[in-house]
């Protein structure tokens, strides 16, 4: 099963095997990673990249990381890559945008998501939030509501007197009922916190 | 052989000459059975509006079938589904370039109140942004709960003042391009 993984190892030394459940998975230093792309898509047959993820490791340094899945359509297999950005304050790698064109829009997200930069990729701008946000919203340190901020359209902003707030998270995130419902109703998305709700008046309002 | 044909359209002679009503309940009346939507299906709300317009739901019973894409020939905007911050100004564009008067649906809860998506990236209500006539909840609401909002939206519409002021003399907007009256 690990064929692909000895094949690397021989060929380049700086390669390390990852622990995986699933597929072979190898550790490439972010500096080699061109290198390795290269080898994997035009001598070891894996024409697809499938998708990369940015990922933030928190407590960890270097803490933040990319990682490729690439697949070989002929022998019909997987593999995963994972890399670090050495620099944990400005988290860079290179890009593979020119090997895979999928690299492109994928390395876009992981840039607005993580803020890590992927040189030299042909147009590396926001691709879900819009240009001139300050934040990376995937970041541990970043809260799910959001932070406080202008919108983008300064129009808007300025008839309408909106903002992008924090979001009123009443207890949490909503999720959808997993207990037994009898009415659909029950099953609805709802927040963490319904001490007050349509059928239970709020605190200190008559019922 | 028939001599004379049978006479199908308004008679005068039954109904007299003129009719007398308010210029309230006259445009009320025309402007209330023919609400043009512009359906801003932004999420999964907008499956449910075009199943209100299919065979089965039938909003042209209401005269709301004339679903319009272009902001300059509806009248109400269907704000369907859920409204990111950077929708928004899209949004706000749209309702800007309707000619009034215009009315606005939020239907369901994400448009009402942001839903489910509490998070950095969505619009916690699209009545940030644009003044909203009518709330429909549900996540999403069924056609039925759809026709039920657009029903209220007409009675809204059969109680406003539309006649207040249209015969008196407006001051001209000065021209965009000249800046004079």
């Amino acid at each position: 099963m690990d064929t692909i993984v000895d094949t690397l190892k021989s060929k380049f030394p700086f390669v390390t095997p990852r622990p995986s459940h699933d597929q072979p998975a190898v550790n490439v230093p972010a500096d080699h990673l061109r290198e390795v792309a290269q080898v994997l898509r035009d001598d070891l047959g894996y024409d697809m990249l499938l998708d990369l993820c940015g990922v933030d490791w928190d407590q960890a340094r270097p803490r933040f990381g990319v990682i490729y899945h690439f697949y070989h359509s002929g022998k019909k297999t997987y593999l995963r890559v994972a890399t670090l950005a050495p620099d944990s304050a400005a988290p860079a790698v290179p890009s593979l945008a020119d090997l895979w064109p999928a690299g492109d829009w994928h390395e876009r997200e992981a840039y607005d998501m993580f803020g890590i930069h992927f040189e030299g990729h042909p147009n590396l701008t926001r691709i879900l939030m819009w240009e001139g946000y300050p934040y990376h919203p995937l970041r541990k340190e970043f809260p799910l509501a959001g932070i406080e901020t202008e919108l983008p359209a300064a129009d808007t902003a300025a008839a309408t007197g909106a903002k992008v707030i924090a979001a009123p998270m009443m207890g949490g995130p909503f999720q959808a009922g997993t207990q037994e419902h009898h009415h659909m109703s029950d099953a609805e998305p709802r927040a963490g916190d319904q001490s007050w709700t349509e059928s239970k008046p709020k605190p200190g309002q008559k019922g | 052989m028939p001599t004379s044909r049978t006479e199908f359209a308004y008679n005068s002679k039954v109904e007299g000459e003129v009719v007398v009503s308010q210029a309230d309940a006259v445009i009320n009346w025309v402007r209330s059975h023919s609400v043009w939507p512009m359906p801003m299906g932004l999420a999964c709300c907008a499956i449910e509006l075009m199943a209100a317009g299919g065979a089965r739901f039938d909003i042209s019973r209401f005269g709301m079938e004339v679903m319009r894409f272009s902001p300059r020939q509806s009248d109400c905007m269907i704000v369907a589904g859920t409204v990111t911050y950077k929708m928004a100004e899209v949004v706000r564009r749209i309702y800007e370039q309707m000619a009034a008067p215009k009315w606005v649906v939020a239907m369901g809860a994400c448009a009402s109140t942001g839903g489910m998506y509490r998070s950095y990236a969505v619009l916690q209500g699209v009545d940030r942004i644009v003044p909203v006539d009518i709330y429909i909840s549900g996540c999403p609401p069924r056609p039925e709960a759809l026709l039920d909002g657009m029903m209220l939206l007409q009675d809204k519409i059969r109680k406003e003042q539309s006649a207040y002021g249209l015969l008196t003399p407006r001051p001209r907007e000065p021209s965009l391009v000249t800046g004079r009256p």
